[in-house]
């Protein structure tokens, strides 16, 4: 039972509202440079579990970052809630809302020290000097900076003013942690240093994170779960697995991974949908007589000598990338196939005749 | 055999910028040469001009006067239109960035393009000469000037609203408001509005954001507009003669005086360097507190 701030009782609308951060029919509307409405948030409800690293992925412009500034109350929804378990957010200014954001441009005082920056937030709530000095320097060992406290941002490089800017949200203790796209300006290699540190940083301090990326690798590597985003909404949410194992449709699967797609035409047989790929059937679960789109993994393809079993195929290209072979084969019917193979390789000549092996479970039809 | 450093390609050798450097300290050094060391030399018997004769009397002049029994008395005539320079310079510049500062926000938080229209509506007065659009000033505020047809309309009687140190304000507010506007406008521009998101999302209320990251980001741009302000207004000349009506007398109507009908070219000198020096102790404080707080601090537009 909860009570409001006059002390009458109501009962939380949603039983399960406890354990998650809420994102209810939210609506979003901008109007673009050329005068035209853009719906950035198109209806999106989405649930966030609390304590997981979750992340919000899509190209430019599909509605991610939009989410993101909701919730921390950077931007106003048109319509549509945003619950942190019972505390509505929606109405609140960003400074009473329990969220905090590492954004993409780090967004450094550039006249604060380090430590100054990680204790910014700590004297807005007005905590007491000595608890504010024991937390800064708590932030900064957390993340690995504790011999840099008294340099200004400028005089840091970017993996570091990206810490700061991680330590500074993080000393808030927030009960949810926005990520916009923080590891965007970084190198590569130093990308995937950030991405363990911050699954380190997640785990120790059980704090959620809600992490919005381009990046479906750094998606797949980060995230507990994923939401795919297409055009204002989540198209998909799952954990990655699901994601990439099972895409809803044609956007998702092209968008995480690499994928084949194949249209054939659903035929009825023996009580069955099937589908025929280069004269090789396939167990479908789609209406007879409709034309679909098929994705196949390119390393769920098998190429070899051709021989029973096997779809006759001819291989157009092949490229040596060191850990795997990836090549482009073609189906009797002219559509081609990229496959990568992992070791060991079979012996292949570019132009020759191979066989194709496809597994009945690497085929899922997909929505266009 | 000396060695001769390498002339990079696109790049010319030293001897190319002589003239530039020639030119230049020919007219920002010479003048002062020549003022300081006037200030030190006498009067003619008769006439105006110098003589080459080292004398402190100008100095002197400033503060004291000699009785009819050639007794020294201490004289704050010229000490006065110091102070009402001061008086007019401080409530010019307050009046302008007071003014200016509300106007450079607003300019930069428009889009790009409208921003860079807007930078050129503020420099359009440049375009005309200031005597000309002080003279308008003379017709807005005359007997029969806009000033009192607008306060006819109220059933008000025409006032005499030239010739006092107001109208002379007034002129001043309005040819220094551009030089307010531009060094604010430019450090509010530079000025990344994500960090103002940044504090919010941290906790700070709207105060906060303007005390704690607006101001420090934007103070040197403030103190810049400060400095162009002050340091001509207290000089100012065309104002307070053609609105102060010759009634107003402050420090550069006083120099030009000097060089004019009072004929004492040392001591309109001595009042330039008393100035010179003036404003260099003020640019030297405004600069030291500037590293001090690690500001920018432009001393020109």
């Amino acid at each position: 039972m909860i009570t409001d701030a006059k002390g009458r009782y109501f009962v939380s609308q949603k039983a399960d509202r406890r354990k998650e951060l809420l994102v209810n029919q939210a609506c979003k509307t901008f109007t673009s440079a050329e005068g035209e409405p853009v719906k950035a948030l198109d209806d999106v409800t989405l649930s966030i579990r609390l304590g997981e690293f979750f992340v919000m992925l899509g190209p430019s412009g599909c509605g991610k970052t939009t989410l993101l500034r909701s919730i921390a109350g950077l931007e106003h929804l048109d319509s549509g809630e945003i619950y942190l378990q019972d505390m509505a957010l929606s109405g609140l200014p960003p400074h009473r809302r329990p969220v905090n954001t590492v954004f993409q441009s780090y967004a450094l005082f550039p006249h604060l020290s380090v430590w100054e920056n990680v204790a910014f937030g700590l004297k807005m709530d007005k905590l007491p000097k000595d608890k504010i000095a024991e937390r800064v320097s708590e932030m900064l060992a957390l993340v690995q900076l504790s011999d840099v406290g008294g340099r200004k941002p400028s005089q840091l490089s970017g993996g570091q003013q990206q810490r700061v800017a991680l330590a500074r949200a993080l000393a808030k203790s927030p009960q949810v942690l926005l990520l916009d796209e923080p590891l965007s300006a970084l190198d590569l290699k130093l990308r995937r240093g950030m991405q363990g540190e911050l699954k380190r940083i997640q785990h120790q301090t059980g704090i959620t994170f809600v992490f919005v990326t381009h990046d479906q690798e750094e998606a797949l590597s980060l995230g507990d779960r994923i939401a795919v985003f297409e055009n204002g909404r989540p198209a998909q949410v799952g954990t990655p697995e699901e994601i990439y194992r099972h895409p809803v449709n044609r956007f998702v699967a092209d968008f995480i991974g690499d994928t084949n797609f194949i249209t054939a035409d659903v035929e009825s047989e023996a009580g069955k949908s099937r589908i025929a790929i280069g004269g090789q059937r396939f167990d479908v679960e789609a209406p007879a007589g409709q034309t679909v789109t098929v994705a196949i993994r390119p390393e769920n393809i098998a190429v070899g000598a051709p021989g029973p079993g096997k779809i006759d195929g001819k291989l157009a290209e092949l490229t040596y990338m060191g850990t795997d072979l990836r090549c482009s084969v073609e189906l009797p019917d002219g559509q081609a196939l990229r496959v990568r193979i992992s070791p060991p390789f079979p012996q292949l000549t570019p132009g020759g005749p191979v066989g194709i092996g496809i597994p009945a479970d690497a085929i899922a039809v997909v929505a266009d | 055999m000396a060695a001769r450093t390498a002339v990079r390609p696109g790049q010319l050798s030293a001897w190319f910028t002589t003239p530039a450097i020639l030119l230049g300290l020919l007219f920002t050094l010479g003048p002062i040469v020549v003022i300081t060391s006037f200030s030190f030399m006498s009067q003619p018997e008769a006439g105006s001009g110098v003589v080459m004769e080292f004398s402190l009397a100008s100095y002197q002049h400033f503060l004291f006067q000699e009785d009819f029994y050639g007794q020294m008395y201490f004289d704050p005539r010229y000490l006065n239109a110091f102070g009402l320079s001061l008086w007019q310079a401080v409530g010019t510049t307050a009046l302008s960035v007071g003014i200016g500062f509300p106007v450079s926000i607003w300019m930069a938080t428009k889009p790009p393009k409208t921003q860079n229209m807007l930078v050129l509506l503020v420099t359009i007065p440049f375009w005309t000469n200031l005597l000309v659009r002080t003279y308008a000033w003379i017709l807005f505020f005359s007997g029969d000037g806009t000033a009192n047809t607008v306060l006819s309309w109220f059933g008000i009687e025409p006032q005499q609203l030239l010739y006092n140190s107001w109208s002379t304000l007034v002129a001043l507010v309005y040819t220094f408001v551009p030089f307010a506007i531009l060094p604010m406008y430019s450090a509010l521009a530079g000025f990344d509005f994500r960090l103002a998101e940044a504090a919010y999302d941290l906790g700070a209320k709207k105060l906060d954001v303007v005390r704690k990251v607006l101001w420090p980001a934007v103070s040197g741009g403030v103190l810049s507009a400060v400095a162009l302000c002050f340091v001509p207004a207290f000089g100012s000349y065309i104002q307070p003669v053609l609105l102060g009506g010759g009634k107003v007398l402050m420090v550069g109507n006083l120099i030009a005086d000097q060089y004019g009908s009072a004929r004492n070219w040392p001591f309109g000198a001595a009042l330039s360097v008393i100035i010179l020096v003036l404003t260099l102790v003020g640019a030297w404080a405004l600069l030291a507190w500037a590293k001090r707080s690690a500001q920018t601090v432009s001393l020109a537009v």
